[in-house]
């Protein structure tokens, strides 16, 4: 469910599957090499890449968004000029050659089967080989007079530099993480400032992941959830009316906790309190079911509202314990750690919350 | 907004400082400037930043750094635990 699990991970690889690649828009024309004609691109995006950015941020045909793996031009480039290497995810590749408008340079797309680099480099798709492998189909030797590439810095998790080195000659300068920092690392001699190395995970980041966890979330089991209950709601209107209103505080209840933990948690990360994503996503839970609660219901009916709360903040620890996978900093030793100690606890307070709710039944 | 932390003490990163040749590849590849670098040897500056992705023991040609990688995401522990297999995503 999670945009990525991130690294890293053995690989689920084999041979590079035959994909169906869309027009390639980006492609202006050709550049002469020794090697024979290299397709130059152009660093502006147009309407189309545009709309094809929201359209895999909301989650939609995510998986296929991709470039054909080659050697491309930008600008007029010669044997002297940088080769960048990147993946296939378009939307990875956009922002790359976007910054490099105005220069010259090689950019060598690696078949990451349209993954990100990060997530690439974890399962070793964005890996050794596959550099080697590219570097020798497109006859990089012949097409510049240095040895010299430059790799995004995230894709170390799965390229051993020293390996590539004495495989192809080629030797690895790690560039910045962030695409945005190559013009800077380009005309500062291939040198990075250690702001240039750090992964953060700022709001804006969090925000774009939070769209694609949503529509995860939205497309699984909570469609026919929803339908689930709209049956109930159905025959709960026809044998017993007076409990309707229960009926749909107890749905809102837990739509509201998958909200708390699935988006108002990851937003809010940084000033929510714990380390622990359950335990933020408990807290938030707690706030935003209770709140709830607390002002729809003032009181009616206080163990069934309690159970609610229960439910609520279940839901929201375990969906925003879900969030590590998104997440640029959890190790998994602290992911396991806090899931030994979270899930028991999630499932106490679910059936707790379960058992409140039977009660007040029996008790009517 | 200065490196997010996560749970403390947990990681598994190994550094031997006896094998190290100072090239200070580390501290190019970590995400979390979990390496410093003093009198030419690398150290751990910084355990608890550490997201255990294995950028720095892959591109450690010495083998001076050790630690168990994995997926540090909930959902797919989640499916390691029920099947038994590797954590994977499905990123």
């Amino acid at each position: 469910m999670s945009e990525c699990c991130g690294p890293p991970q053995s690989c689920c690889c084999d041979a590079p599957p035959e994909y169906a690649y869309s027009p390639q828009l980006f492609v202006t024309g050709t550049v002469d090499t020794l090697a024979g004609p290299v397709e130059r691109i152009s660093t502006q995006l147009g309407a189309s890449d545009k709309r094809g950015a929201v359209r895999v941020r909301l989650g939609i045909r995510r998986g296929d968004y991709r470039v054909r793996p080659a050697l491309y031009a930008v600008g007029s480039p010669d044997d002297t000029s940088p080769v960048l290497v990147t993946c296939n995810y378009k939307l990875t590749f956009d922002v790359v050659r976007r910054e490099l408008a105005g220069r010259d340079a090689w950019l060598l797309v690696l078949d990451t089967r349209g993954v990100n680099v990060w997530c690439a480099a974890g399962k070793g798709t964005f890996g050794t080989a596959e550099v080697v492998r590219m570097v020798r189909k497109v006859r990089l030797d012949q097409i510049v007079g240095h040895t010299r590439l430059v790799l995004p810095q995230l894709g170390a998790t799965g390229v051993a530099g020293h390996e590539v080195r004495s495989r192809c000659g080629f030797s690895v300068n790690w560039g910045p993480v962030r695409a945005s920092d190559l013009p800077i690392f380009l005309d500062a001699g291939m040198t990075a400032t250690p702001e240039m190395r750090a992964v953060r995970f700022p709001l804006a980041d969090r925000a774009k992941l939070v769209g694609v966890e949503m529509s995860v979330l939205w497309r699984r089991t909570s469609l026919v959830l929803l339908g689930l209950a709209a049956v109930i709601a159905i025959v709960l209107s026809q044998v017993a009316p007076e409990m309707l209103g229960r009926f749909g505080l107890t749905v809102l209840a837990c739509i509201l906790g998958v909200l708390a933990g699935a988006a108002v948690a990851p937003l809010l990360l940084p000033w929510v309190p714990g380390r622990a994503f359950s335990l933020k996503g408990a807290l938030v839970g707690v706030a935003v079911v209770g709140g709830t609660v607390a002002v729809v219901t003032a009181g009616d009916v206080p163990l069934w509202d309690w159970g609610l709360v229960a439910i609520g903040t279940a839901i929201a620890s375990y969906t925003a314990m879900n969030f590590t996978g998104s997440s640029t900093f959890t190790s998994p030793s602290g992911v396991d750690w806090e899931m030994r100690r979270a899930i028991p606890l999630q499932l106490a307070a679910l059936t707790a919350g379960i058992a409140l709710i039977v009660v007040s039944l029996i008790a009517g | 907004m200065s490196t997010p932390r996560y749970i403390k003490d947990v990681v598994t990163l190994r550094l031997d400082v006896e094998k190290c040749n100072g090239c200070a590849l580390c501290t190019q590849v970590c995400p979390h400037a979990v390496f410093a670098m003093e009198e030419r040897r690398a150290r751990i500056a910084d355990r608890d930043a550490c997201m255990e992705c294995g950028a720095c023991a892959k591109n450690c040609a010495q083998g001076a750094i050790s630690l168990s990688p994995g997926v540090g995401c909930a959902h797919a522990i989640i499916r390691q635990w029920l099947s038994g297999e590797e954590p994977r995503c499905d990123c």
